[in-house]
């Protein structure tokens, strides 16, 4: 039995030796487990809110029920009040009336109605992908009924459906401002490590007066300048460049560090010996040897960029209607003193912060995981 | 050493330039200029009158020379101590941020006493006790506190309060401190408005702290000379404390200076959403109205604060640190 084990440790062992090095990576990833949670988390919602928005929002974004204004969120429940369990879970119907001492609306669950909720229901249509019209959505209820997790807002729109369609936006400004942060960051902080000297000094002066300014007020003034009749898509490019312009800096260095450590390594100086020019030894050499940790650096960069841009939005100076971002929706919440009647408007900070923390998770395992030959 | 400290402030000289620049850059971003705009709105009151008077602030400030001589004229009035005025308020930028600029810098530096005092005990206890459970509950707190920027706790807990207890959190002074000028009185009553902000603000950060500290307590427990001191029989108290926490703190204080500019960002949005009379809530009504000679100078005045805040970071490392060469 021992010796079973011990041959079977030896095999292993051996097997490691044959692996490559994103396999060994793969390894050591699988076994922090609250990074796979991270992982899974985020592929999650980049699937529910970037890619299918459209299908796992039970409404439309600008579906207005002017009838459900500042509903409460519905309860999802099984057990009717007669005490009777259904197999299929079911809503009761949310009737509006007035408070006769406050003259506000005030929603009651109306128990002689309910509305079973189906699977792949049909409801507004949308295109898929936008190429194929259809009107399936994940889930809903049938005959005229309403469906609100997370109750209205104070236009009577769905905000379950609304933080979906967010997220898209919120999601991918990390993303796309990473990605253009990571183009200059890299490059400049490869060149910087590399060739050193003179080019290296100014590049490291650049970044030292960059990351002086507070990026908040920085960002503020730069946003709060652009032009208010700017289209949609324009000023989200626009607020995805301020993000990145102090983000560059940060990155760069980092990835200049690594760089000078491996800059000293047998192989470039092999390259070097056996006649490469500088070109092949950066990016056929260098830049593949410092991939994963330029992943990994820009995994840690995107949370940044996504509370940028919820706080610009929030503010008012970012994204703003009719484009939808979790900043925007909370940007709603601005008046405390309305938000307390309707309290469920602020749960789009817990979808930011879910977000951001999986982020976290993510990108801690990869930084463990980038450089598996360690123990 | 004093060769050290000369050469760090002949270096803040270029950094302050740059500074300037952009800063004057950031206040003619907007098209047109204010002045046009108001002159025209009050002649649309049928206000003839203040357009002398804007006209005189017009050559005043130069506005009507190109825009390098604007930033001469900008920056040597600013050396001066003349900001400029705001005209949204009618008033010289200098009276209206010297409180709320001091209450700022007070608050910040708060912040960070507070991140400190409370991490650094709990990163030591973490380390020392790693993966006990109170390090695994420190450890979820932390990265909680990473992921929660201060304003969205503050909204949270805003709403959560006056939700159940029907009073709100907002301002820094009771109400009849807010137009009172400064007694000891008022202080102390700042003082016990102080505490909350200082928390929410500080709350992302500290968690930051509790990690570094952690990570660089548990690197430098596994060093030989902690082995050798406790082979020689010392207390683990002072092993830990003199000898293993001394040099792990060094990394924090080059930190500090690198945190400062969180610490505003987190205070400036924290600070719109309690609506503390700091610089936040004024420099966010400046942007929107545009009111740049006001926005300019905030963003002039918090990015000198920063510098100032490095470079003390930087002094107090090379004083704590004497493995630091100053070459």
């Amino acid at each position: 039995m021992e010796e079973r084990e011990k041959d079977l440790g030896f095999e292993f062992e051996e097997k490691i030796y044959a692996l490559t090095y994103w396999q060994l990576v793969w390894l050591k990833f699988k076994r922090n487990k609250m990074a796979l949670f991270g992982g899974v988390v985020l592929l999650i919602f980049y699937f529910c809110m970037v890619i299918l928005p459209e299908f796992f929002a039970p409404y439309y974004l600008e579906h207005i029920f002017l009838e459900h204004i500042n509903a409460p969120p519905q309860k999802i429940r099984f057990v009717d009040s007669n005490g009777k369990f259904h197999l299929r879970p079911f809503v009761y119907k949310l009737s509006g009336g007035i408070d006769p001492n406050t003259f506000r609306r005030v929603f009651i669950e109306d128990n002689s109605t309910i509305y079973p909720i189906y699977f792949f229901v049909r409801g507004d249509s949308y295109k898929l992908f936008g190429l194929f019209q259809t009107n399936i959505h994940l889930f809903g209820t049938v005959q005229g009924g309403t469906i609100f997790l997370f109750g209205t807002d104070r236009q009577g729109r769905d905000l379950l459906s609304r933080i979906i369609y967010g997220g898209r936006i919120s999601l991918t400004i990390g993303l796309v401002g990473v990605f253009l942060s990571m183009i200059l960051g890299s490059t400049l902080g490869i060149i910087s490590g590399y060739y050193g000297g003179v080019v290296d000094n100014i590049i490291q002066r650049i970044i030292e007066f960059l990351t002086a300014f507070p990026a908040i007020p920085l960002w503020m003034a730069l946003a709060a300048a652009l032009p208010q009749d700017w289209s949609s898509i324009k000023s989200y490019f626009a607020i995805t460049i301020i993000l990145s312009i102090i983000g560059w800096g940060g990155l760069a260095r980092q990835i200049r560090g690594k760089i000078l450590s491996l800059r000293e390594e047998e192989y470039i100086l092999s390259a070097r010996i056996i006649g490469c020019n500088e070109r092949k030894i950066l990016f056929t050499h260098l830049l593949p040897n410092c991939l994963s940790h330029i992943i990994v650096i820009a995994t840690l960069a995107i949370p940044g960029m996504i509370l940028g841009e919820t706080s610009l939005s929030f503010l008012g100076l970012g994204i703003k209607p009719p484009m939808t971002s979790w900043g925007v929706l909370l940007n709603e919440c601005q008046n405390v003193r309305s938000v307390v009647q309707t309290p469920w408007l602020i749960i789009p900070v817990a979808f930011v912060i879910i977000t951001v923390l999986s982020f976290n998770f993510l990108g801690d395992g990869l930084r463990d995981a980038a450089d598996p030959y360690t123990r | 050493m004093i060769n050290f400290i000369i050469r760090r402030i002949l270096y803040i000289i270029p950094t302050l330039i740059g500074i300037s620049i952009v800063s004057f850059i950031v206040i003619n971003l907007p098209p047109g200029d204010y002045l046009t705009a108001r002159i025209a709105q009050l002649e649309l009151q049928g206000d003839t009158t203040s357009r002398h008077y804007l006209e005189q602030l017009r050559s005043y400030y130069g506005l009507d020379k190109p825009i390098y001589v604007q930033y001469f004229i900008w920056i040597k009035n600013f050396i001066r101590g003349d900001f400029g005025i705001s005209f949204e308020y009618n008033k010289p930028v200098k009276d209206l941020i010297k409180e709320r600029l001091a209450l700022t810098v007070l608050l910040s530096v708060f912040t960070m006493f507070f991140t400190w005092i409370v991490s650094i005990p709990i990163g030591v206890y973490s380390a020392t006790h790693q993966y006990s459970f109170f390090d695994r509950i420190f450890t979820l707190i932390s990265f909680a506190g990473m992921a929660t920027p201060g304003f969205l706790l503050a909204l949270v807990l805003l709403v959560f309060v006056l939700f159940r207890f029907g009073t709100s959190l907002l301002g820094l002074f009771s109400p009849e401190y807010v137009n009172a000028p400064w007694s000891f009185g008022k202080f102390i009553d700042l003082l016990k408005h102080l505490w909350l902000p200082v928390v929410i603000i500080g709350f992302s950060g500290t968690g930051g702290l509790i990690r570094i500290m952690r990570g660089n307590l548990l690197d430098i427990l596994g060093q030989p000379y902690i082995f050798t001191a406790r082979a020689k029989g010392l207390k683990e108290s002072r092993v830990v404390w003199r000898y293993a926490v001394r040099i792990a703190i060094n990394p924090l204080v080059s930190i500090a200076g690198m945190s400062l500019p969180g610490i505003i960002g987190g205070e400036m949005l924290t600070s719109i959403v309690l609506n503390l009379p700091t610089t936040g809530p004024l420099f966010y009504r400046a942007l929107q109205m545009q009111d740049m000679y006001l926005a300019g100078t905030f963003l002039m005045f918090l990015t000198i604060f920063l510098v100032l805040g490095n470079f003390l970071a930087d002094l107090a490392l090379a004083w704590l640190d004497p493995r630091i060469k100053y070459e």
